[in-house]
């Protein structure tokens, strides 16, 4: 500990990130009330500048690696990874939502604001280097996702799915911070390199009793915010209730800051008693796939669909983490990448086609698409090839690496039931295609209008990046890979 | 200072609160009682929090449970605001009334 703790300058610029994704949040507070009815969705033009400055900020960030605030928070190139993809994510979503919130007459500051607030406390979360640190971030992230999977205040749906989201989500905090409390017993830090010098010294390293209870307690409470099994019973609820947008947010942003502090806690803290947690990474990488993706096959609502295939999707990225390797670390962080685009192109298909209120969600509503909106329904198309796992699109490799990485690990029954699992997958996203172009276009798509700027924007993007993630996989691939190295 | 009660009796009672607050969290069916249930589940791990912080003669312990305060006192207002609205257009704390989702 250090004895000054006046921040310095390095501080600062390390922390630059949060520090311009607050300031931003805060004066579209500040200016919500000044602005008039019809100019509100300028907030959100201030939001996606934001958004932006952040971006920059964390490149600057990342040119001055290292320490902050006396090791509270750790600047290296897995955190910087992640603060890319969940600023990334924020920016496609706030993208889609303009035409979301006209459309429900709900366009205001908070929402912008909210945003902005999550991907700080991401932020936090995915740079943090002690529990303490960890836990606030994970906190501010969630705090303004529950309002935020609430937005719409009179709808019932958006209801339930804030109640779920909130109550699940405390209850899953609670038992990470009795495991951060039991490991802090154990070892009289909080800070994760720390505790890793702690367990590999076996003169002072406290009894395996104590480091696994705390290591099986904090499992549970980031199984619950990756939505793996059997940990995973809200995702659904939460998804499907959810504003379409705040869903697509939802599934890719504070999910990749899950499996980023996963990662870190489990490959630096807990990596000495790394033989007994992969065991149950592995069992619970098997759930996770087969209840997604068998639960996937009897939905008919899209947004629900969709909730258990990222459910699945969280069951391969497990497979990763259970291969315990820097390979496996290297094949998430791709994995994460890709899943982003595909699943939020994905959500701001449904987001234009669900129209006001969220009418037509369900698969069947999509009939005639493909001939209705040709390039929107080609979009979608890429989208759901990319979440099957079909070669050019970097769902491809996403899976390749993942399951590559689990082989090299000796995991030959997980990988082998991983691949089965990703056929059966293939028949539901299939199954969407379908009725987009093979069936006789109804009621529901007749007055559809073409997709909004933003959506549009959304839809283009993110499927340009699918496919260059599926054609030049190496350039994120390579610097994944050089960022994967996680300090002990 | 002699310690008239050994730590180990502060963690047990922790544990048992936080089983309690576990079990109220599955068993009860009132909306707010299953937000007590949280709370009672943070409360478990300051006292932990504390009971550890006493044993390693640190002061770190102690703050935590300050943090874990004002996050909980930060949850409380929003997790609240929600159950109001949900009050609010269902008229009803039932857990079990709030279910519309799925197929």
């Amino acid at each position: 500990m250090g004895d000054n703790f006046v921040p310095t300058a390095a501080d600062m610029t390390r922390f630059l990130p949060e520090l311009i994704l607050t300031v931003i949040g805060t004066l579209i507070m500040v200016l919500e009330p000044l602005t008039r009815e019809e100019n509100k969705s300028r907030l959100g033009v201030i939001a996606l500048a934001g958004l932006v400055a952040a971006m920059w900020g964390s490149a600057v960030a990342a040119a001055d690696p290292g320490t902050a605030f006396n090791q509270m928070l750790i600047v290296d190139g897995f955190g910087t990874f992640f603060r890319f993809l969940c600023i990334g994510v924020g920016i496609l979503t706030v993208l889609a939502s303009f035409a979301y919130l006209n459309r429900e007459h709900a366009n205001s500051g908070e929402y912008y604001a909210l945003i902005l607030y999550s991907i700080a406390g991401q932020c936090v979360m995915v740079t943090a280097n002690e529990l303490i640190m960890l836990f606030i971030g994970l906190e501010i992230s969630s705090i303004a996702s529950y309002v935020l999977a609430g937005y719409l205040r009179d709808d019932k749906r958006n209801n339930e799915s804030a109640l779920k989201y909130f109550l699940l989500g405390s209850f899953a905090t609670a038992f990470l911070l009795y495991g951060i409390a039991w490991i802090y017993g154990g070892t009289g830090t909080t800070n994760l390199t720390e505790i890793h010098r702690v367990l590999t010294n076996r003169d002072i390293a406290p009894l395996a009793g104590i480091v696994g209870t705390s290591a099986a307690l904090m499992f549970v409470g980031f199984a619950f915010k990756v939505a793996a099994a059997p940990f995973q019973i809200w995702a659904p609820d939460v998804y499907q209730g959810a504003p379409a947008p705040v869903a697509a947010f939802l599934s890719a942003g504070p999910k990749a800051a899950a499996f980023a502090i996963f990662l870190r806690v489990y490959l630096t803290a807990f990596d000495t008693i790394a033989d007994r947690w992969q065991p149950i990474v592995v069992v619970s990488a098997l759930a996770t796939m087969i209840v997604g993706n068998f639960a996937a096959l009897q939905q008919s609502n899209i947004k629900r669909l969709l909730a258990y295939s990222s459910i699945a999707h969280a069951g391969y990225v497990m497979c990763a983490i259970a291969a315990h390797s820097q390979i496996g670390t290297q094949a998430v962080m791709f994995y994460m990448v890709s899943y982003a685009f595909m699943n939020v192109g994905a959500f701001a298909a449904v987001t234009h086609f669900a129209r006001q209120g969220e009418r037509y969600v369900n698969t069947e509503d999509l009939a005639g698409l493909g001939v209705r909106q040709p390039a929107t329904a080609a979009l979608l198309t890429v989208f759901l090839l990319s979440l099957i796992g079909v070669p050019l699109t970097g769902g491809f490799f996403g899976k390749f690496y993942v399951f590559k990485a689990a082989l090299d690990a000796n995991l030959v029954w997980l990988t082998i039931l991983g691949l089965l699992n990703s056929a059966v997958a293939a028949y539901y996203y299939l199954r969407i295609i379908v009725v987009m172009y093979f069936k006789e276009p109804g009621d529901s798509t007749a007055n559809l209008q073409p997709p909004a700027m933003g959506i549009q924007a959304v839809l283009w993007g993110s499927a340009a990046a699918t496919l260059v993630l599926g054609i030049f996989p190496s350039w994120v691939l390579d610097y994944a890979g050089r960022s994967a190295n996680l300090v002990k | 200072m002699p310690s008239a009660v050994p730590v180990s009796w502060y963690l047990i009672l922790s544990a048992i609160l936080f089983g309690l607050g576990v079990a109220g969290f599955l068993f009860r069916r009132n909306i707010i009682t299953v937000f007590m249930s949280i709370e009672l589940m943070l409360n478990a791990v300051n006292l932990s929090l504390v009971a550890f912080s006493y044993q390693h003669n640190q002061t770190d312990g102690h703050i935590f449970s300050f943090f874990v305060m004002v996050v909980a006192a930060a949850e409380a207002a929003v997790g609240l605001a929600i159950i109001l609205t949900v009050f609010k257009n269902r008229s009803t704390l039932a857990i079990d009334d709030v279910s519309s989702l799925k197929n």
